[in-house]
Formats: structure tokens, sequence, C-alpha cells
């Protein structure tokens, strides 16, 4: 990256200022050993009457690059530090029943304890203030470890002092670590741009090239407004240009991230809808309310081992597909199977089950939301660039929605049950007579919907509020997905959840998250009428049932 | 003649529209002639809750129309009564006119509350009577016409349709749910001050609504009577019980269900434009699928292709919902998901159905064969 040293500054402070401080920068050259004397003679000098002299002194600690140092420096800045009276020696002071207990401010030990009479504190004002948080952050750079130095450099970034750039570039010529070292070009590149010389500003715009860190931008925008050079000028405008252009690509990034995200979502929803809905032909209102059981499994399971929150999942989801499967064979044993063939009868019937669940969950735990914990690896982001972050919650979701969804289809195309279950949904005497006990592969496919609908709570449960009335906000949508998908095909379920998903967030930036709800919603409808067996109707025979 | 012929071999009709004549020359006798402090005293509260009913059971008997002639199960109801409510309740919004909290001369509170400065052009026309009573049935009609001749047309049947129509009435409501789309969102149009120059607190207007209400059940009881009764309803229960025949016998199935579904959305729109002067406020929630759903119980209780069965269902869940509410506020929504399971499992003719089993059973050899069979 090509670097011009920084010859003068823009916004120089007075002259005497700028010799004191070329002054200041050989002192770092100079032996360790009369650095230490240089140290010791300027922590004297903290305690003197006259800012000027206490600036020089904060400057000398600064290059100094002891790191006991950084804690004098962040005492003096919290108001902490005083001066021992007799020695002037700087100290740090806590009440203690005789007054004070006095530590030394850089060795930190013990020196017994003081009247209040024989200290007094450092007063710094609001210049010191500025020049010791540069200090602070210069000396935090030389930390020997790496987060420290991020975390320094991200701070420095834009800091116009020619001290911290200084410090900012000695630190780069021997950074090993990528990250801190694209960090500290950064800040270099962002103090140039106030260099005075237009090709130093210019060398700065061009090193800023393709940086999605908002602070390129913001001070290339600003750069933009002040400068007068032309070519500097037309310089950060390409360059300005590119790196909108970058940010508006990772914009779109992040938005299929969260329409893949949001698809995923419907996709675990609508996936156990698919197996009653798509294969058996029933339709399960109460398929919301399952998926609410799988979710209060979660708080229960979380209830049970309070301390282990980090594996709860791990006992959640056998727990929930447990539950919810066996309480789908019990509404299929008692209910539906008296209703084949009269599918709307299905949808009051399983309406009214619906209805009693909510009712039981409200009686029994709680008619508020409960809270589900997340455990600790689902929180926080895979940070792609500055620009880019994926939720790791998020990014677990898809990727399990789209193992339940591969275990659905080797469940139902390589096993004796999905084989049993083709059958029955395909041709239900026919299947019989080949000796197939189509009452148990019934319970056992409803079981299985319902179980993934539970399995689908304990995922939606890391995402959203946990209630008696979450089923609801997900059984239009599942309906809509495995409609719109074709019923009967696991694919298509897969493929129009996402395309829903995507389709909602990529309208929710110029129409709003209800107005893009709404119009996905009409699509369907819409659709629906052109196509009335979804994106992959089912082929043949089956499609006239 | 055309009265005779309608209510013919309807015995349940009969007692129906017999009952409810009695319940509409007693209800306002007991409430405005006898005084308050006389066991036989009626109260205003009373007669509006009958009143709520009757509009109820308006929206029922309009359900009933669809689905147990037609098969349709057409969970798009509620939408329709809500946008009659909807109608009249603008009307009834701009009859308030300056009393309102913030006191301005054409705008109702909410728009004055979020910075509108003049009326939306929808809005326009809703101070008259006869237009905002026009628009609570042209409305749910010309939603019901555009949704059902694309639907009908494609051959969207079973429950495709009631799925589709569940995703309308969600959409709708949603849509009523924001703000900008001018209906008051989230609160809806409520603080009414009178109709039609009738003060809606006092007891004569209650009564008058309530009476309103009877007349308009009668007449569409008798209505949706003369339909069945007709070739109309005969070629309709041909679609209900086997749909494709009926195409290839030369009828034209799409436009039968295109005519009775807009029909029975208007008479929905009816109840709905009754129904919210009564209660007093319209807000999106009236528009929510699970509204659609639980009104289709009240038939079904009732009793599917009998229409006064929808009437019976209708009054005796409403009934039932606003006692256990009081009584046992945990129990309703048990009760109610019960009442779901079991009249589908055992009673899949409703208590319409009960009746004619016992009459049956009395008398073993009577032809009893009037009554369409209905089908899932």
């Amino acid at each position: 990256m090509p670097m011009s040293p920084t010859r003068t500054q823009r916004r120089a402070p007075s002259p005497s200022w700028h010799g004191l401080l070329w002054g200041l920068v050989l002192l770092a050259l100079i032996p360790l050993n009369s650095l230490a004397d240089a140290l010791d003679a300027a922590l004297i000098d903290l305690s003197d009457r006259s800012f000027e002299v206490k600036q020089a002194a904060v400057e000398v600690i600064a290059v100094s690059g002891d790191p006991r140092a950084l804690k004098v420096l962040e005492a003096l800045l919290d108001g902490d530090l005083y001066a021992r009276t007799s020695d002037r020696r700087p100290v740090l002071a806590a009440a203690s029943p005789a007054g004070f207990r006095l530590r030394d401010a850089l060795e930190g030990t013990d020196l017994g304890e003081a009247d209040r009479r024989d200290i007094r504190k450092i007063t710094i004002n609001n210049r010191m203030r500025t020049q010791l948080r540069s200090a602070i952050a210069a000396l935090t750079l030389a930390s020997p470890d790496a987060v420290l130095r991020l975390s320094a450099a991200r701070e420095l970034l834009g800091d116009p002092d020619p001290l911290v750039v200084e410090a900012i570039r000695a630190q780069f010529e021997r950074e090993e670590d990528k990250q801190v070292r694209d960090s500290l070009a950064l800040a270099l590149a962002l103090a140039s741009l106030r260099d005075e010389d237009p090709e130093a500003r210019l060398s700065g715009v061009s090193a800023l090239a393709g940086s999605l860190d908002p602070s390129a931008r913001n001070a290339l925008t600003r750069l933009l407004g002040e400068e007068t050079d032309p070519h500097v000028r037309a310089g950060a405008q390409r360059v300005l240009a590119g790196i909108e252009q970058k940010l508006k690509l990772n914009a779109a990034a992040e938005t299929l991230f969260f329409g893949l995200s949001l698809g995923s979502v419907l996709v675990l929803a609508a996936i156990g809808l698919a197996i009653t809905f798509g294969v058996m032909g029933v339709i399960n209102m109460a398929h919301g309310e399952l998926i609410m059981i799988g979710a209060y499994s979660t708080y229960l399971v979380q209830q049970a081992m309070p301390g282990l929150i980090d594996y709860s999942l791990f006992v959640a989801i056998p727990a929930a597909f447990l539950i919810a499967g066996l309480l789908g064979v019990l509404i299929e044993r008692t209910v539906i199977r008296f209703l084949y063939g009269r599918p709307l009868e299905t949808l009051l019937a399983t309406f009214g089950i619906s209805l009693i669940l909510q009712q039981l969950v409200r009686t029994t735990i709680s008619a508020q939301n409960v809270a589900v914990q997340n455990p600790s690896w689902m929180s926080g982001a895979l940070q792609i660039n500055p620009a880019l972050a994926l939720t790791y919650s998020r990014l677990y979701i898809l990727v399990f929605a789209l193992l339940v969804f591969l275990a659905l289809l080797l469940i139902l195309k390589r096993t004796a049950l999905g084989l049993q279950v083709r059958a029955v949904s395909q041709n239900r005497s026919m299947a019989r007579a080949l000796g197939v006990r189509s009452a148990r592969v019934d319970a056992l496919t409803f079981g299985l919907g319902a179980g993934v609908a539970g399995v689908a709570g304990v995922a939606l449960s890391q995402l959203t509020n946990v209630g008696p009335n979450m089923g609801q906000a997900y059984i239009i949508d599942s309906f809509m997905v495995v409609v719109f998908g074709g019923v009967g095909n696991l694919w298509g379920t897969l493929v129009a959840g996402l395309t829903l998903g995507v389709a909602n967030k990529l309208m929710e930036p110029w129409a709003g998250a209800v107005l893009a709800k709404i119009l996905v919603l009409v699509f369907i409808i819409l659709f629906i009428q052109k196509r009335p067996r979804g994106l992959f109707p089912q082929r043949g025979r089956a499609a006239d049932g | 003649m055309g009265l005779v012929r309608v209510t013919r071999d309807d015995k349940g009709g009969q007692a129906m529209l017999a009952i409810l004549m009695i319940v509409a020359v007693v209800v306002p006798l007991l409430n405005l002639a006898v005084p308050a402090s006389s066991p036989w005293h009626v109260s205003t509260y009373t007669v509006t809750l009958l009143g709520k009913y009757l509009t109820y059971a308006l929206l029922a008997v309009a359900v009933d129309l669809v689905w147990g002639y037609l098969g349709i199960l057409s969970l798009g109801h509620a939408a329709f009564f809500g946008l009659g409510g909807y109608a009249m309740g603008m009307y009834l919004m701009r009859q308030i006119g300056d009393r309102g909290v913030y006191g301005h001369p054409v705008l109702p509170d909410f728009m004055v509350f979020l910075n509108w400065q003049e009326l939306p052009w929808f809005w326009h026309g809703f101070d008259l009577f006869w237009f905002a009573a026009l628009m609570a049935i042209l409305v749910p009609g010309a939603l019901a016409f555009v949704f059902g001749y694309l639907a009908f047309r494609s051959r969207v049947t079973g429950v495709y349709l009631s799925i589709m129509t569940q995703a309308l009435t969600y959409a709708l409501m949603l849509a009523f749910f924001r703000n900008e789309m001018g209906f008051g969102g989230n609160n809806g149009l409520t603080d009414f001050k009178d109709m039609l120059g009738f003060d809606l607190t006092s007891d004569a207007t209650r009564v008058g609504l309530f009476l309103a209400s009877a007349l308009a059940l009668a007449l569409g009881y008798l209505a949706c009577r003369f339909i069945v009764t007709s070739r109309l309803g005969r070629v309709a229960v041909a679609i209900r019980d086997a749909e494709a025949r009926t195409r290839f016998l030369g009828y034209r199935v799409d436009r039968v269900k295109l005519a009775l579904f807009t029909f029975s959305a208007m008479l929905a729109g009816v109840a709905g434009a009754l129904y919210v002067p009564q209660v007093g406020i319209i807000n999106p929630g009236e528009l929510s699928p699970l509204n659609s759903i639980e009104l289709v119980i009240w038939v079904a209780v009732g009793g599917r292709a009998t229409l006064y069965g929808a009437v019976i269902g209708a009054i005796l869940v409403n009934y039932g919902k606003t006692y256990f509410t009081g009584a046992f506020p945990e129990a309703w929504l048990f009760a109610l998901g019960a009442l779901f399971v079991v009249v589908t499992l055992f009673l899949p003719r409703g208590i319409a159905g009960v009746v004619g089993m016992l009459r049956t059973w009395r008398r073993p050899r009577s032809s009893n064969g009037s009554q369409p069979e209905a089908r899932g």
C-alpha cells in the first residue's frame, strides 16, 4: 500500500509545539536506559502547576512505550491520580479509615497511609484530555495483545494528532497481525487525507479505494466538501463511487441473507405441514400450535437444566420431536382418522384442537410470553467485512432448516416407512391390499409431520417470542408456502419458502414490512389462479384426488 | 305466490321466522313500555346484545348459503362482514362532525392525530347515509366478485379455495392495521355519536337497530330460501355434490358459483353494517381469519344446508360465548374447541340434523328426503 510520509500536518499546532513534538518523536529512538530516566522525570513533571509542562510530560510518558505507563495515564484521565506533596511522586489514593491509602502509580507498590494534606490531586484541562486519549490509544497500540491493538487501532481512526499518526506509523511498520495492519493502514490513509501536500492527500485517497469501513466513506465525503485541488477531487470522487458501489453490493448480499433467513423460517414452519397436508391431504389447522408446543418444550427443557443453557437445544430438539409427535399421533388416532375424505371437516376439527391447545398452555403455564434463552454459541455474528455481518442465530437456523429438509427427504424416499407413506397417499386401497397397515402408517405420518413442527418450534423459539399465540402467526404463512410450492412436493416447499422469504425482504425497503407481506399474499392469491396446483404440481393420478 | 313456494316444506324455517317475529314484537315492548323496576323489563343492554346476535345470524345464513348449498367453505366472510362494517363506520365517523376530541369540522379524530390535511378521496360521499349503505353492500360484493371471478374461472376448489379466502382475509386485516390506509389503523373507527340524526345511545335508537336487524335477518333468510328453492339453487346443490358432472351437463358452474358467492358476500356486508352501530366500534380484529373460522362453526353447530340451522347455531354459540366469557373466561376456548371437534365428529348435520333424526325415529316410516345430504 503506497503511503507517503507525513512531513507536515495540515492543522499543525503552534510552532513551538511543533518543535517539541519532533523532539519527542526522536526520543523514541533514544536507548531504553535514558528513556527510563526520562519517564521518571516526566512523572514528576506531571504535578507541575503549568499545563504546558504537564502536556510535555504526558508526551514523554506516551512515547516511553512502557506498558505500566498506560495505567498512569488512564488514572490521570479519570481524575484518580494524585501527587505526594513530599516528593511529587504520582500516586493512586483510595479512601481508608485513616484518610487515604496510597499506591505508587507506576509500580503499584503500597506506600502506606496518608493524610489528605499529604497529597494533591493532579488537575487536567480539556486540551490535556484530548491529548491523554490519543496517548492512551498509542500506548495500547503497542500492547502485545492483538485484540487490544485492534480496538486501539479502531479508536484512532481519523485522529488528526500528528503524534498519534507517528505512533500508528511506527506500529504499522512492525505489525504482523493482518487485521490490525489493515486497520492501521486505514488510519494512516485517513490521516494523510488531512495532509497539506495534495500528493499525500491523493495517495491517501487511493489507499482508501475499496475500503468498506464507514469512516473511509465519511472521510472522503468530508474531503470532497473542502478539497480544492482538482486531481484530489477527481480521485476522491472516483474512489467514493467505487465504495458506494461495493456497499450496494454488500447491502444486496445482506438483503439476500435476511431473505434466506426468513425463508428458512418459513420452510421450517411449513415442512411439517407439507407432510400432513401435502402427503396425507389433512388440513391441520393445529399445525401452528404444534410448533408452539415445540417452542414450549425448549422452554421446559431449559427450566429443567438451568446451568446448561449451551447444551439445552440438543436436548430440546429430540424432546420437542417426541412431545409434538406423540401429540400428533394422539390427535390422529382420536379425531382425524374419522374424517379422512372430508378435508373441510378436518379443517374445523383441527381448528378446535388448536384452540384447546392454546388454552391448555395458557392455563397450565402462563398467558404471558415465556423467556427462552439463547445458547452463547448462537449469539454474535460472522463478520465478513465491515459492511456485512451474518448473525450466527440466523445462520444456524438456515443450516438447520436445510438439515431438517434433507432428513425428511431421506425418510420419505429411502426408508420403508417413507415407501409406505407414499403408497398410502397415492392409493390407499391398493396399498392395503398389498399388506400395508394403513392405519398405522397414517398415525406415524401424522406423528412425523407433527414432530417436525415441534422441531421447528425449537428453532423458532430462538428467533421470536414464545407465547400461547405464536402458532397463529405461522399457520397462514405455512399454508401459503405449501400451496405455492405445490401440494405433495417437499422440494416445492423448500423452493417456495425460500422464494417467498427473499421476495418479502426484497420488497421491504421500499414497501415496509406489512405492505410487503400483503403484496406477497396477494401475489400468491393471483398465482394460484394461474397455476392452481402450485409451482411444482404433482403429476399423474394423484393430482386428481 | 313466491312466499308460499319459499316457505313451503320448511318447517324449521317457519318456526324460526315465527319466533323471530314474536321476539321482534315482545322485546321492544318489554324494553320501552315496561318500567325498569319490573322483573319483566328487558334492559337496553340485552336488546343490543340480541340485535348483535341477529346480525351474526344473518352472517351465518350468508355462510350457509355458500357452504351448505354450494360446498364452498369460505373463510373470507369475516372480511366481507368487516368491510360492510367499515362502510357504516365511515358514515358514523363523518356524522361526528366537529364533536370529536380535536373538534375538526371534517376530519375524523385519528386523521387530525396523524396530521393529515384533507380527507382521503375514498372518504368522500360517506357523509351521506344512502351512499354508505350502498357501499356496505357493493364493496364486499365487488371484492367477492373479483376474487370469485378469478378463483372459479381457474377452478380453484375445495380446501385450496378455503386457504385462499383465508389468505385474502389475512391480507385485508394486515392492510387495515396500517395507519396509512386511512381507516384508523389499530384502533379502528369508534366514538360514534348518532345515525340519521338519532342519538346512538338512546333506548329508542337501540330498539330501532334491533328491529332493523330482525327485519334484515328475515328478508335475508327469505332471499336465501328463494334462491335455494329456485332452479339456481338446485344447480348449486348439484355443483356441491358433483361439480365435474354438473359442468359436463352443460351448466356454467363458475357463473353459478360467482353469483351465489357475490350475493352471500353482500349479505355479509349488510350484517356488518348493522353490527357496527350496535357495538359502537369496528377495528381490524373483526377481519381476522380466526373470526372467519369461528363463524363457520356456528353454521356447523346449527346444521348445514338448512339456513334456519345457521340462525340457531349463530345465536346459541354466541350466547354460550357471552355466558362463558362472563362466568368462566378460562373455559371458553376449551368449550369452543371441543364444540368444533364434537360437532364435526358426532353431529355432521348439527342441531337441525338431531331434530330431524328425532322426528324420523318417532315416525320411522315418514319420508324426510327433502333435505339434501351435505358432504364435505
